[in-house]
């Protein structure tokens, strides 16, 4: 071991250039980066704008981009100067560094500054979500309900999930139950997602709509359609063994189209509409049937 | 503590080692204890119980029973009994048990309340059921391949899905913890022993045996449920459900005492001039998890308790239709699992800034700021937990105080990103491998944490929530940051622990493969769930085949990636033995001043600190050279 | 040897022993399926002979869980697998054999016939639309391709109920059969909606979340 652990003497000239190449590298990844990610991938982010509802996370995942990609440009580009500028060239040398243990003044902007970020995208965030319900399950008192829904009271879709199937229910077409969902176009609908036995999640990603179903609780989830469309729905909570398989497809389609649907619906289910319980909105299917 | 004169028993040769309290009892009496519990549970309800018809054709009762008096069994026949019955009969208080050298190897492989062997044990345990979850993860994989040709059943593939997760959540809990804070925290602190050395035994052997009954799921049946456990679903299970419950019970007991431990450690037992502006920031980080450790785990196992009376006693706390909750369940399970991921979070960021300045040669740089950050994150943690339910349907009213509790918590997990930073600011920095596995860590966290921020917000979250996005996050938070901290902690201190050097070559190439793989098989995952890919499927949309092959092959990598480091393992420390130096990477440390081997009692003498745990730079003795100690 | 060798040795010959047991217990444990049975090509087209038994008796790991079984047109030859094979855009014609006794539904959707041709099944020779929701003892639905088929119970005052699987067709039973149109190649999930899982929580544990029972797959070649 001959390394000589002598105290460093900083062998930098008295004014070196360390800080400014590190912000000039930083604005230029940011201004590649930024731009490429919200104006070119931007209108297509995920999940797209099949309705409003995902419209809005659209802008929300825009907004949330907009402000990470510098935040990892800056940690990024930071690491990658170090390492290179200050990288000990020649690995049988262990000499030390100058004993610096702090900087109130980066630490106080440091602060200031990830804390407005935080406080600012948690108020956005906040605003946006309360908006239009941003298409998230919220519960059978939800907040925020879309302001179309004073004026035209939306259609009520109700989705049951049992193990391992969704089927959808319109208590405002005689109660009729179907297999697949089928929404008119740019329409408010009222989805009131329930359980008949465990912990399942109506998800239709196009939508943008995700709602938990829990039994005996109903949790309502708005979206707002627009034009006409095909989706898929997805389980998104594990629910057994079948819950890879739990899902199935469903379309918007123009007013018109849907009305003649559900007629042909109502039509095709009436023997099962007879027995269905009435319409509520949890269910509990008694008894437990442990059967046997 | 000065050295006390031990009566040692010479050492046994031969088949003689075996006789005594040790893991070869233990198993035997568990084995018996099993049987025994069996047997006792079928007499109360018969082959079934009553309350389910007989077609069920499972007693979930004879089967707890049975795991708890097997474990009973394990414990006694390690010895764990023997003490407190000495001290009930009247025999003096001790805290050592076969401490010396004398006993060989057989240290190993019992009961010993030397803080160093607890470590090793640790490191092999750990060591070995991460690569048993890490084979679950490729057997994933492997399903992932093909949407439409099923290699395991439905019902298998799902219960190695909670099987990865149950065991590397089980595990890797106690991954630093366990090896590296047991070895490192008394040392550092100046002492010679932990607070409860038997505690600290107990907690390794009955987190061995956790893993055994996790396992022995698969005779069982296995579980449908994931780690995450739901009822009413797991309810619904055959007797594999109960492997579950009893895995994660036992762990909850094991962390909870390896924290209370640590804290218990570091609070009564510094040296003179150790306090706490001065203790090395590995030991914050390890008691910042700590105090996680004693608060989180305890709410799970009541959790599971209540699970438990629901499947044996006939209780309704989780099933809706008699009067139960489903929520009741989330919100009990997340009040433990938010914590729960700190802990996995909080002794990688230990780790990082203890490393830092050794290869930066400079001091840690914000050293008070670290360490508000460290508490900051363990505080905060308690008060984040409803953002895993976002959308199941919880009063709309509260998400907006979670949705900025859990943005709140980047702050001063930003912290430590500014102080690693900092620490690195014309430095002489060496890029050695636990620095290489440092810098991963910074790269992998950022990801993870960013990707944190979009689950945090409701709007992005209600797209992301369950989807292969989360995944890709916590894989690069827990993976990216705990795993690679986790390396770069062994590269750097297990040639002072154990004495061997690692072969060079063979650790660079594990290091790159494992962070080209890793970020190659858990980057398409951000994809896969953007596109709407759910978790915990065995199918998916042909579309996403191309991605879900691309992620399977680079898993494959990272597994190369292990078998790489694992011959290193066996090359280094098994068949070639080279001595390691004694302190290769010219820290300025205690545990590098320290003697080769590490003598059983730590030093001569109880260290007295110098004012710096980070001398870089500046003209000052390190730390044990002032009293003279070590060697 | 040196103290190397041997070393290197016995590390090597232990590996390689560890990776062959585990090997073994995946390749052969792990990934046991029950094997996957065509449908009969009959001159009368694609034939499926299918029975669900109260109990899946000897033939079965659980014997005390409801069950289906492959079976042929005169209700033998009971195979214990749930994977079943047939030709793709082919019409299937599928009997069932139904010797369990009625459980009812969870969701009385479910009472309805969906997704067959003509919309019916064929139960005793009668063409039924709907059946009470009390009535089915389990039903057959692959749910990708909107089938979804009640199968009705055998009364609680039968004469000669099967106990457990084999059954004959001199026990009680109901017969169901109806046809479905496959579709192109692909693997498909079948399941029964019934909770009858007799013993478990809600009726949906054990054989409803086991391969082999009460669920399984379509596979169109």
């Amino acid at each position: 071991m001959s390394a000589a652990t002598t105290p460093g003497q900083d062998p930098q000239p008295k004014r070196d250039h360390h800080w400014r190449n590190v912000v000039i590298l930083w604005l230029l990844a940011s201004a590649i980066f930024d731009p490429l990610i919200l104006i070119v991938w931007g209108p297509g982010l995920p999940p797209g704008n099949a309705s409003v509802q995902a419209h809005g996370q659209v802008i929300d995942n825009q907004v949330l981009f907009g402000v990470a990609i510098p935040v990892a440009a800056a940690v990024i580009v930071y690491f990658a100067y170090v390492l290179w500028a200050f990288r000990e060239r020649n690995p049988e040398v262990v000499v030390d560094g100058p004993p610096i243990r702090g900087n109130a003044t980066v630490q106080f902007w440091w602060l200031a500054i990830t804390t407005t970020i935080v406080l600012f995208l948690a108020a956005f965030g906040t605003i946006r979500l309360l908006e239009d319900g941003s298409g998230g399950g919220q519960g059978p008192s939800p907040i925020a309900v879309p302001a179309s829904a004073t004026k035209d009271p939306p259609l009520q879709v109700q989705v049951i999930a049992q193990q391992w199937e969704f089927t959808y229910r319109y208590p405002s077409y005689g109660g009729v139950e179907t297999r697949f969902l089928e929404l008119p176009a740019n329409t408010l609908i009222e989805f009131h997602v329930t359980s008949l036995d465990v912990i399942h999640s109506f998800w239709a990603y196009k939508l943008g709509v995700k709602a938990d179903a829990n039994p005996g609780v109903d949790d309502v989830a708005y979206v707002h359609t627009v034009g006409p469309t095909t989706f898929t729905v997805h389980c998104a909570e594990l629910c057994g063994l079948w819950h890879g398989y739990m899902f199935n497809s469903g379309r918007v389609v123009p007013k018109a189209q849907f009305a003649s649907w559900i007629a042909q619906q109502e039509r095709t289910y009436a023997p099962a509409t007879k027995v269905l319980p009435p319409y509520s909105k949890t269910y509990f299917p008694s008894p437990l049937r442990r059967g046997g | 503590m000065s050295a006390v004169a031990v009566t040692v028993p010479a050492r046994r040769s031969g088949w003689r080692q075996l006789l005594g309290f040790n893991v070869f009892t233990g198993v035997l009496l568990g084995l018996g204890g099993w049987f025994l519990g069996h047997f006792i549970g079928t007499q109360i309800h018969g082959e079934s119980l009553e309350y389910y018809s007989t077609e069920a054709g499972q007693n979930d009762i004879a089967i707890f029973l049975g795991y708890g008096l097997g474990v009973l069994g394990f414990l006694i026949g390690l010895g764990f009994l023997n003490y407190p019955l000495r001290r009930m009969l009247g025999h003096p208080p001790s805290l050592a048990e076969r401490e010396s050298e004398e006993y060989g190897l057989m240290r190993y492989f019992s009961l010993c309340t030397d803080h160093k062997v607890v470590a090793k044990q640790y490191m092999v345990g750990i060591g070995f059921w991460f690569a048993v979850g890490g084979l679950n993860a490729m057997m994933i994989r492997t399903e992932l391949l093909r949407p439409d040709v099923h290699t395991f059943g439905a019902d298998t593939y799902l219960t190695l899905v909670g099987m990865h997760g149950s065991m590397m959540m089980g595990t890797m809990t106690s991954g630093i913890l366990g090896p590296l804070a047991n070895w490192l925290v008394p040392i550092m602190i100046g002492s010679r022993r932990m607070a409860f050395s038997r505690i600290e035994s107990f907690t390794f052997w009955i987190l061995m045996a956790a893993e055994v009954l996790l396992v022995t799921t698969l005779i069982f049946g296995g579980f449908q449920t994931g780690w995450t456990g739901y009822q009413p679903l797991g309810d619904q299970g055959v007797a594999g459900y109960d492997a579950y419950i009893g895995f994660f019970a036992l762990v909850g007991v094991s962390m909870t005492l390896l924290g209370f431990n640590i804290i218990a450690t570091v609070v009564t037992m510094r040296a003179p001039g150790m306090s706490w502006s001065r203790l090395p920031i590995f030991v914050w980080g390890a008691l910042s998890t700590a105090a996680l450790m004693l608060l989180a785990p305890p709410m799970l196992v009541a959790t599971l308790l209540m699970a438990m009376l629901d499947r044996t006693a006939q209780t309704a706390f989780f099933i809706p239709g008699n009067g139960g909750s489903s929520y009741l369940f989330e919100n009990l399970f997340w009040f433990f699992g938010h914590p729960e991921v700190y802990i996995l979070a909080l002794p990688g960021f230990g780790i990082v800034l203890e490393l830092l300045p050794v290869f930066s040669r400079k001091p840690l740089w914000g050293y008070r700021l670290a360490v508000a950050g460290m508490l900051g994150v363990g505080f905060l943690s308690f008060f984040v937990w409803q953002h895993h339910l976002f959308v199941s349907g919880i009063d709309a009213d509260v998400r907006p105080f979670y949705m900025l509790s859990t943005e709140l918590i980047s702050l001063p997990t930003g912290f430590i990103f500014l102080c690693a930073m900092g620490t690195l600011w014309r430095g002489r920095i060496r890029l050695t491998v636990p620095m290489w596995f440092c810098i991963a860590w910074a790269f992998n966290f950022l990801w993870g944490g960013i990707s944190g921020v979009f689950n945090s917000d409701v709007p992005s979250d209600v797209t992301t929530h369950g989807s292969f996005f989360v995944m890709a996050h916590f894989h690069y938070t827990i993976m990216g940051g705990l795993v690679f901290a986790f390396f770069a902690g062994i590269y750097y201190w297990a040639p002072k622990m154990y004495g061997w050097k690692f072969n060079e070559t063979l650790a660079k190439i594990h290091f790159w493969l494992l962070f080209v793989a890793f970020n190659s098989t858990f980057g398409p995952l951000f994809a896969l769930g953007f596109m709407g890919m759910p978790r915990r499927v065995v199918t998916y949309p042909l579309g996403m085949k191309f991605l879900n092959d691309w992620v399977s092959a680079s898993a494959y990598t990272i597994a190369l990636a292990m078998l790489i480091f694992l011959a290193n393992v066996i090359w280094s420390f098994v068949i070639k033995r080279e001595p390691a130096e004694s302190n290769p990477w010219h820290a300025k440390s205690i545990e590098f001043e320290l003697a080769d081997p590490v003598p059983v009692y730590n030093f001569e003498r109880i260290p007295v600190f110098a004012p710096d745990p980070y001398p870089y730079g500046v003209e000052q003795p390190a730390p044990a050279l002032a009293s003279g100690g070590g060697s | 040897m040196s103290s190397l060798t041997k070393r290197a040795l016995a590390v090597a010959i232990a590996f390689a022993a560890l990776g062959a047991g585990i090997g073994a217990y995946v390749a052969v444990y792990l990934t046991a399926a029950p094997p996957p049975l065509a449908a009969a090509q009959t001159p009368a087209g694609v034939q499926l002979y299918v029975a669900t038994v109260p109990a899946a008796g000897p033939l079965a790991s659980h014997p005390t869980w409801v069950s289906y079984y492959r079976v042929d047109a005169q209700s033998h030859h009971w195979r214990h697998t749930t994977t079943w094979v047939v030709p793709a855009h082919a019409l299937v014609h599928v009997t069932i054999y139904q010797y369990d006794s009625s459980t009812g539904l969870r969701n009385p959707f479910l009472s309805e016939v969906a997704g067959t041709v003509g919309g019916v099944m064929m139960l005793n020779g009668k063409a039924v639309r709907a059946v009470s929701p009390d009535a089915p003892a389990h039903t057959f639905a692959i749910p990708q391709l909107g089938v979804s088929v009640p199968l009705p119970g055998v009364s609680d005052n039968a004469k000669n109920p099967c106990g457990q699987a084999p059954c004959s067709l001199s026990n009680a039973h109901e017969t169901i059969s109806f046809t479905f149109r496959a579709p192109g190649r692909g693997l498909y999930r079948w399941q029964c909606f019934v909770p009858c899982a007799a013993g478990f929580i809600q009726g949906n544990g054990g054989p409803m979340q086991t391969i082999g029972y009460m669920g399984g797959f379509i596979k169109v070649v």
